[in-house]
């Protein structure tokens, strides 16, 4: 995603956290609801069994969000990148997150 | 005066690290939003700067504790499982409140949501903390990096307000009770 459009300041760090924090709000959102419809990921999502399965989804979600943001920021450190571009991602996995997060949304996916 | 060790970690967690984490966006939206406007100084003064960074990284790790101590301490007391046979439920938050169609949906809306949107609020302000703190005023060059930081701010506070809102109704329907108690003041 590297250009020269939006190239006033080598913001690729700033993006990689951007996008990694849009990437760690979806994985949330994800794990919440893929423990929601499936008794099985349900259970194995039950890392820490006072707290239950949200125990897992949290425990993910942040892996995830961490490593992204690692594997984004190794990539794009020092360059220009295409802000608009990670935007629009990152609001759309935002999105995702907040949505798939609220309850009656889960049940409309499944069915209930 | 007394309280239980239960009553008092709700008590830390909510109205201490979440409630003024709630209440810190109000300074953080207007002075991030001042930042990104352009209507600041070209140099920022070093002591207002430092003063920023220090302020996110609170906020920053007021929203962690909450969320950790939330899942962590507070929740399982919340999800306890009562031993067969027991009628009084009042120890058993969870099951207090889905022992009854008319309170039920507290818990199947209310405490499900609180408990996953909650954790989107830590991981959103740690990312406008870090790109504030790396970029500073620049984070208007482009200024589509100052789009991210108010958008996802606004984002950390709808979540934070959602949470907080929900743990107040659900610390009004299920209380959690419980543990052992500490005697704060003794009346004459």
């Amino acid at each position: 995603m590297s250009l020269s459009q939006s190239n006033e300041i080598p913001n690729g760090s700033g993006g990689a956290a951007i996008l990694a924090a849009g990437i760690g709000c979806a994985a949330m959102g994800i794990f919440a609801f893929a423990g929601d419809a499936s008794d099985s990921i349900n259970k194995a999502l039950n890392f820490y069994k006072p707290s239950g399965a949200l125990s897992g989804v949290t425990t993910l979600a942040i892996i995830v969000w961490l490593v992204a943001w690692f594997a984004l920021d190794r990539l794009w450190r020092g360059t220009a990148v295409a802000m608009v571009r990670i935007n629009v991602w990152s609001f759309v996995l935002l999105a995702v997150g907040l949505l798939l997060t609220f309850p009656p949304f889960m049940d409309l996916l499944q069915g209930k | 005066m007394e309280i239980t060790t239960h009553d008092l970690w709700t008590v830390v967690h909510g109205m201490g690290f979440g409630a003024l984490f709630m209440l810190a966006f109000s300074g953080a939206i207007a002075e991030l939003y001042h930042l990104s406007t352009g209507n600041v100084p070209a140099q920022q003064s070093p002591r207002d700067r430092t003063l920023l960074n220090l302020y996110l990284i609170a906020m920053v790790v007021l929203a962690w504790l909450t969320v950790f101590s939330g899942e962590y301490i507070v929740y399982p007391w919340y999800r306890a499982v009562p031993p067969a046979g027991t009628t009084d439920l009042s120890l058993f938050p969870r099951r207090l409140l889905l022992s009854s169609g008319k309170t039920s949906e507290w818990h199947n809306v209310g405490m499900e949501w609180k408990e996953h949107v909650s954790w989107l609020a830590p991981i959103a302000m740690t990312m406008v903390a870090y790109v504030t703190m790396k970029y500073g005023r620049a984070i208007t060059r482009p200024r589509h990096m100052r789009t991210a930081v108010l958008g996802f701010t606004v984002a950390a506070f709808v979540a934070t307000g959602v949470a907080g809102a929900f743990g107040a109704f659900l610390n009004k329907y299920a209380p959690v009770r419980g543990g052992s108690t500490i005697v704060l003041m003794e009346g004459e």
